[in-house]
């Protein structure tokens, strides 16, 4: 037998030989980047000059900023209610579209187009809907006579958080939905005729038939849902970037300040790779909480 | 996703009355659609105005009274667009081929031959999908800096397929596995080589699934937006969605006509390819999500 035909018959070999493209590929920009950027965040490098090692210094530093705390506070809020609402709506929106409706495909296309497009474009339309003199909001609420002067979107801290919360569920709610909705068709209707004739009311139907039987997926959905939002950049760049104030600094617009604009790669790694212990945790959290509260309920025992 | 199942998925509705259908249904559903789609309405009718009615308080800022190609004229000839545009095909087109014939050789290695230590390295590329790029764009920075692409169209052919390549493999797992195992071993016994049956056997059978991580990954290039960012400083490299939001925008002016115009341009190509593929790009996202 010649080589190439012994080659095709080791099946350890001919896999080996399968992942090369794919295994180089991420080895070289996935795997080293990720290990050189946790070295960077211990080093005092700058943009076009290799840095030398110091230690936690970077680390000890960033926990005395109170630019880097407020980041990390707004992180997690940014985080938290925005997630929050992605799952209230998009569940919310799933039940609804897996209802008996005309036009189902046509709404279930529509639906996603806020996420399909780059959203870096979507939000300057945002931007231009938040702008402080020509905002069509205000415009609206002022001749409704809700208001009586132009809202300040994102001029003001608090506002500015509001609205750039409120333009990341717009853009996520089409993706927890649409994925729910997947889910929610897996049900089987004799359930709910099940439930019916012994008594339950809408809402119980959902409470002990629909949540439950959903729960693995909302639990795999929404931990795509938090690792996005999490570590969030462009809509925040285009937005606000971090303004005002820093009142909308986010861990990933903050690294990339510190690291492209202000130079600091080695400060910048620091915050970036100060994240991954909330994904962690948040993966983790996913996986265990979640996975074991199906079981409780009458999920899968094994 | 099983479209026959659709039809009985009313379940118990049609016991709903036609008020209550529409005070829980429609109502909700009218709101969601609204909010959802108003942004793209905003782009366009901003995108067709004329200075004047897009900076005066007076009229209906709802409607656009003179409509105007102007901006877009602004638009495509006395700015770089079409040169951000010919990248951002470019660059996307690219980075999705090489994605997808690495993620095909990868998918099929794991999930078909099932080499030593195969289960492993599917779980490292599902870890690898979850890796995102703010973590990420630093130290690549740095990596492009020394191979001297700084600045070119190779930083970002080379650095989409690191989210596209687990991507479209976790993928084509998922289609590769519904694949019976014994049309593998006819051919096998008629004396295919493991190149041969990919090719003429698991890949005619998979087209589904190569259509759903194509679309996936061209709108995922598409839209990257970080780094691109980063790595593209000199203006004819750089891609639509970084052009718009870091060209288009001149100190305290706000050019809102161009600005909605590119936006608008941008989001075109995307919306069209997805519109022509709505069910594999959902089942893309959905498979996406699942185990």
């Amino acid at each position: 037998m010649s080589f190439l035909e012994r080659l095709q018959n080791n099946k350890n070999a001919l896999g080996l030989l399968f992942m090369l493209p794919a295994a180089a590929f991420l080895l070289l920009f996935l795997t080293y980047p990720l290990g050189l950027g946790t070295w960077l965040g211990f080093t005092d490098a700058r943009l076009g000059r290799p840095g030398s090692w110091i230690g936690i210094e970077n680390y000890e530093f960033l926990w005395g900023d109170s630019v880097t705390r407020l980041a990390l506070f707004n992180t997690l809020f940014y985080t938290t209610l925005a997630s929050v609402l992605k799952f209230v709506l998009g569940l919310w929106l799933a039940v609804l579209l897996n209802k008996d409706l005309r036009l189902k495909t046509f709404f279930r296309a529509v639906i996603l187009l806020p996420y399909i497009v780059p959203t870096a474009l979507s939000a300057i339309a945002f931007w231009w809907i938040y702008d402080s003199q020509f905002s069509i909001v205000s415009w609206t609420l002022m001749k409704l006579g809700w208001i009586d002067h132009y809202i300040d979107f994102l001029g003001d801290p608090w506002n500015a958080r509001l609205a750039t919360v409120f333009a990341n569920v717009w853009r996520g709610v089409p993706f927890v939905a649409i994925t729910l909705l997947a889910g929610l068709q897996t049900i089987s209707p004799s359930f709910y005729e099940a439930s019916a004739i012994d008594g339950a009311t809408p809402w119980q139907q959902f409470r002990h038939v629909t949540l439950p039987l959903l729960t693995p997926i909302i639990a795999v959905v929404m931990t795509f849902s938090v690792l996005f939002t999490f570590t969030d950049f462009q809509l925040i760049y285009v937005l606000t970037r971090g303004g005002p104030l820093n009142a909308t600094h986010l861990m990933a617009t903050l690294s990339f300040q510190r690291a492209i604009n202000g130079g600091a790669l080695g400060e910048g790694a620091a915050i970036a790779i100060a994240m991954v212990p909330f994904l962690l945790a948040a993966i983790l959290f996913s996986f265990f909480g979640l996975q074991r509260r199906a079981w409780q309920q009458g999920g899968k025992d094994e | 996703m099983s479209i026959k199942q659709d039809a009985d998925m009313g379940g118990m509705g049609y016991l709903d009355t036609v008020q209550r259908k529409l005070l829980t249904t429609y109502l909700p559903l009218g709101i969601f659609l609204f909010v959802l789609l108003f942004p793209f309405y905003w782009m366009v009718i901003t995108s067709v105005k004329p200075d004047q009615e897009l900076l005066s308080r007076d009229g209906n800022p709802f409607w656009v009274v003179a409509p105007t190609l102007a901006h877009f004229k602004k638009l495509l000839f006395d700015t770089a667009y079409p040169e951000w545009l010919w990248n951002t095909v470019l660059v996307s087109v690219v980075a999705t081929g090489f994605s997808l014939f690495a993620s095909v050789l990868a998918a099929y290695a794991i999930e078909r031959l099932r080499f030593r230590g195969a289960k492993q390295t599917g779980l490292a590329i599902f870890l690898a999908y979850l890796v995102p790029p703010s973590i990420l764009f630093i130290p690549l920075a740095a990596i492009i800096t020394n191979l001297g692409l700084a600045d070119t169209r190779w930083a970002l052919i080379l650095t989409y397929p690191t989210f596209l390549i687990p991507f479209s493999t976790w993928l084509l797992m998922g289609y590769f596995r519904s694949i019976p195992y014994e049309l593998e071993e006819c051919a096998l016994i008629d004396g295919a080589t493991r190149w041969q049956i990919l090719v003429k056997i698991v890949l005619p059978l998979a087209v589904p699934g190569l259509i759903s991580a194509g679309i996936f990954a061209f709108t995922l290039s598409w839209n990257e937006f970080i780094y691109a960012l980063t790595f593209i400083s000199s203006s004819e490299n750089k891609t639509v969605p970084v052009g718009v939001v870091t060209e288009l925008v001149e100190g305290d002016v706000y050019h809102w006509g161009p600005l909605m115009a590119g936006a608008l341009f941008g989001s075109l190509p995307v919306a069209f390819v997805y519109s022509f593929f709505v069910d594999h790009y959902v089942s893309g996202l959905t498979g996406s999500v699942k185990e």
